[in-house]
């Protein structure tokens, strides 16, 4: 069963921008786009490991900061077949949340 | 004997659902309540009324002879206070009237926002026809109204008051008008539309105050700013009104809880308009609730039957202004977007597909065939056979997909190429028969694509057809997938055409994507805060990670600290403090530059706001080594302590970087000053070079020394130091004027020669000219971003840390 964090305030992300949220299994950034959807994906490239919370955003997708790898929020696939894990998150009354499935995987593990 | 119907409201929906009622015979008694002192009109027509179009006896749907003729008992002007569940009685401060069945249709209140003098007279909301009145009594010629919300209703309120003369201000929260409704790129345009007719908007505007004695003289917003007003009007958004349902106790979320017959928690009472909650959604716009009031007729009726809220489709009723919106249009996972933007005509359409189906359509300028999108929406169609002419309408449907080669050939010579200059297809034909054979000797002999180069792709295909397969197309290539101009179309353009925003660049000049691309953001953002330094407000999320952040983003997502040290130069006390911040924040490596500075490699984010608020205790600012910008002025010790120097070149080193520092370019700008030809400074490879001489300086630019190597060439000589810096500024705005995006001085001036560039600074009025426009750049962006950012060091953390939850 999905059971949902709430992390912070939708405000306090950037329109097309992120934030990272720290976990055990690595950080997580969850992006905003300039018409308020909410994503989340691993923060990390998988070409070399760039941190895409800083990349820009553009539509759903983002370009690594790095070596600009474009990735699809939506999808988590990127240039070369490159895949980075999703998440899923919601915003309710302005707060996001995030699926807390990381963490129950992490202790599975 | 007969079932008693009471209904709290006399608004469009349960007005609607009586109206079914009677229509199918149905045998009620009906007691009608309302708070307004008056029966059932079309409040969505209070805009017309608001302006003179209408008056309020045009808008009337229900009149005295109708509510008389069906023997409704009329409690107008009567609130009721109390429901009675037990016993099944409705209170008013008249008495008790009893149920069998109850409907609440108590509608929405406005939104107040809460800020000191909300309560002071000549504040209005915008709901009813007190409100309309109050409006249009204050909005003699000449009054000053300010409107609070830039949604649907704000803007209705705004463009009513303007048509009766008075002068509007409409602030509004979000980025851009209508956000609900419209993407960047359509409130752009409505924006523009707007202000055309003398409505002044203010986008970004957080309301701090309404200022005032006893009536309201003024508003004040967060940024500042004031504008002066007689009536504020309030459009900020609605709630549903449940106060009575609360205290009756029935189930309330944010509205009224109903099931799909629209019956509440209480089986004799139902709820129904915008006070209702169906399914955890909301209802504003009047298709729904219509479709809500013949359910709820049908189930008090005994009939089966069940509410599915549908699509529903938004229009502004502003005459003059034509914008559509239906369906959703937020990007999306398998989502496509087909963009059609006719410049000239301010024209907008955007159609959002997903898979085989068209999903959502935003229309500004010309919305004719927006029933026709809605009809495709609501009814899945599959539009894959005619996705290639979709954006056109029905006209084109299933026509066949056209070559667009051939549809050009096919055009007569007369046919109209060029709008903007009024050129034809013939003109252009002849002037490539005789021998322009590029694009730039075409624009140059007929201005055809000269002006706003929409038509540039037109103008291409008809060299194509011309010319066959002696037509190469156009060497210099766009700027990126998401336009045909290429960059230094666009920086004419935007110049030409005064485009003060990305938005306003993207429609203007026909962008084929919605908002760009991580390609053309950053060169627009650094082309218009480059052309409209007082005007433009920079674009963070537009910027490559290093200028957003102010530090050099490493390999392993660490990053780099470069201190400031002005030509080089630094003392003990700051040593000190690199020393010691270096301990602070553990810092791996510590590096002195090619630029004559300390690099501090390998500091945390969420470090950085306390290193740089280190620094600047000790009076040390941002190096910039992270910016298309001034980076580095690197000095030789000069006249002061080299046996050979001629003049003071650390001084003069210093004066520059004093005088350049802060200043965005295309792409880095490095300079060097030597004292003595023996070029200490190794001035004769930067981007621009100065060597003292003991008759005066030469300056020298062009160098690089990267993957190119090559040496400066020489601009001009100069006998003062301020004339040293007069030339290098006006030199440098030069160059930020003109260069395309991420091109360093040697390219752009290996592209317009320097010939060109001695004369532009060889000319006195000319030299001055762009120095005063570099300096007024400078009054804006001269600022030390590390004093801004350390002030906000939440920003700069994770914004939540999870490693020490468990799982549930």
């Amino acid at each position: 069963m999905s059971h949902f964090i709430d992390i912070a305030a939708l405000d306090d992300i950037p329109r097309q921008g992120a934030r990272v949220v720290k976990t055990q299994g690595g950080c997580i950034a969850v992006f905003r786009t300039a018409d308020d959807q909410v994503f989340a994906i691993d923060d990390r490239c998988p070409h070399k490991g760039g941190p895409l919370s800083e990349g820009i955003v553009h539509g759903t997708s983002v370009t690594c900061p790095l070596h600009a790898a474009v990735f699809d929020l939506t999808t988590g696939q990127g240039t070369d077949d490159w895949q980075v894990k999703t998440h899923a998150v919601r915003v309710e009354g302005g707060r996001v949340l995030l699926d807390a499935a990381f963490l129950a995987r992490r202790s599975a593990a | 004997m007969k079932q008693r119907l009471v209904v709290i409201g006399a608004g469009m929906a349960s007005g609607r659902m009586l109206e079914q009622i009677f229509d199918a015979g149905g045998d009620f008694d009906v007691t009608l309540f309302n708070a307004e002192p008056r029966g059932n009109y079309n409040r969505l027509m209070l805009s017309p009324v608001l302006s003179g179009e209408k008056t309020y006896e045009q808008i009337v749907t229900h009149d005295a002879a109708w509510y008389e003729s069906h023997g409704v008992d009329c409690r107008f002007g009567e609130s009721v206070v109390k429901i009675d569940r037990e016993n099944r009685v409705v209170y008013s401060a008249e008495g008790g009237v009893p149920y069998d069945a109850l409907v609440i249709a108590t509608g929405s209140a406005p939104f107040i926002i809460p800020v000191p003098g909300k309560d002071l007279k000549g504040v209005c909301t915008y709901r009813d026809l007190e409100d309309t009145n109050a409006m249009i009594a204050a909005s003699r010629p000449g009054a000053k109204a300010v409107v609070i919300g830039g949604g649907l209703l704000g803007l209705e309120a705004a463009a009513g008051m303007a048509a009766r003369g008075a002068e509007v201000t409409v602030i509004h929260l979000m980025g851009h008008l209508m956000e609900r409704q419209l993407d960047p790129a359509a409130g752009y345009l409505l924006q523009k539309d707007l202000e055309a007719r003398g409505i002044r908007v203010h986008c970004k505007g957080a309301t701090k105050a309404i200022l005032g004695k006893d009536h309201v003289e003024a508003v004040l917003l967060e940024d500042g700013t004031v504008y002066d007003a007689d009536l504020v009007c309030m459009a900020v958004g609605i709630r549903p009104e449940v106060r009575l349902a609360n205290d009756a106790h029935l189930e309330v979320g944010r509205g009224i809880t109903v099931d799909e017959q629209l019956r509440t928690s209480d089986p004799a009472i139902f709820a129904l308009g915008e006070c209702v909650e169906h399914d955890k959604q909301l209802f504003g716009l009047v298709a729904p609730l219509y479709d809500q009031a013949k359910v709820l007729a049908a189930t008090l009726l005994g009939q089966e039957t069940a509410f599915k809220p549908v699509q529903t489709a938004t229009k502004l009723k502003v005459t003059g202004v034509d914008l559509f919106s239906a369906g959703d249009f937020a990007e999306g996972p398998g989502r496509e977007d087909i963009v059609f933007r006719d410049p000239g005509r301010g024209v907008y359409k955007r159609l959002i597909l997903e898979g085989e189906h068209l999903i959502g359509a935003v229309m500004y300028g010309d919305t004719a065939d927006g029933s026709w999108f809605f009809d495709l929406i609501k009814q899945k169609k599959d539009v894959s056979d005619i996705r290639d002419t979709l954006i056109f309408g029905p006209a084109f449907a299933g026509g066949a997909s056209a070559n667009p080669l051939a549809a050009v050939a096919a055009l007569p010579p007369e046919a109209e190429i060029c709008g903007c200059n009024g050129v034809c297809k013939g003109k252009i034909v002849n002037a490539i028969e005789g021998g322009a054979v590029t694009l730039d000797l075409v624009r140059a002999q007929t201005k055809a694509s000269a002006s706003c180069g929409t038509c540039t792709g037109l103008v291409e295909q008809v060299m194509a057809l011309t010319l066959g397969d002696g037509f190469t197309a156009n060497a210099n290539p766009p700027m990126c997938k998401c336009t045909d101009h290429t960059h230094e179309d666009v920086r004419r353009l935007i110049k030409s055409q005064g485009l003060k925003s990305i938005p306003a660049v993207m429609q203007e000049l026909g962008w084929k994507t919605v908002g760009g691309c991580a390609s053309c953001r950053p060169a627009l953002n650094y082309y218009l805060l480059s052309d409209w330094p007082l005007e433009y407000r920079d674009d963070r999320q537009s910027r490559f990670v290093n200028e957003r952040n102010h530090a050099n983003i490493q390999k392993d997502g660490t990053y780099s600290v470069v201190p400031r040290m002005w030509g080089g130069v630094t003392t003990a006390a700051e040593l000190r403090a690199i020393a010691d911040a270096a301990d602070r924040y553990a810092v791996p490596m510590i590096k002195v530059t090619g630029g004559q500075r300390i690099d501090l490699l390998g500091v945390r984010k969420e470090d950085l706001p306390a290193i740089w608020s280190d620094f600047n205790a000790v009076g040390m600012v941002s190096g910039h080594a992270y910016a298309k910008g001034l980076r580095t002025v690197k000095t030789c010790v000069g006249s002061e302590f080299c046996r050979f120097g001629t003049q003071d070149s650390t001084g003069l080193g210093i004066q520059l970087e004093k005088l350049l520092w802060g200043s965005w370019t295309p792409a880095k700008v490095k300079l060097g000053v030597s004292g003595c030809p023996r070029n200490c400074a190794e001035a004769t490879c930067k981007d621009i070079g100065v060597v003292c001489v003991d008759s005066g300086y030469e300056i020298s630019v062009a160098g690089a020394a990267g993957m190119d190597v090559k040496e400066t060439e020489f601009l001009r000589k100069a006998s003062t130091e301020a004339e040293v810096l007069e030339v290098v500024a006006a030199f440098t705005q030069l160059y930020r004027e003109n260069a395309r995006y991420l091109h360093r001085i040697y390219k752009w001036v290996a592209k317009v020669g320097l010939d060109w560039c001695q004369e532009q600074v060889a000319d006195p009025v000319t030299r001055r000219a762009l120095y005063d426009r570099f300096i007024l750049s400078q009054s804006v962006y001269q600022t030390d971003p590390w004093a801004e950012h350390a002030a906000t060091p939440a920003d700069w953390a994770p914004i939540a840390d999870l490693t020490l939850r468990a799982a549930e």
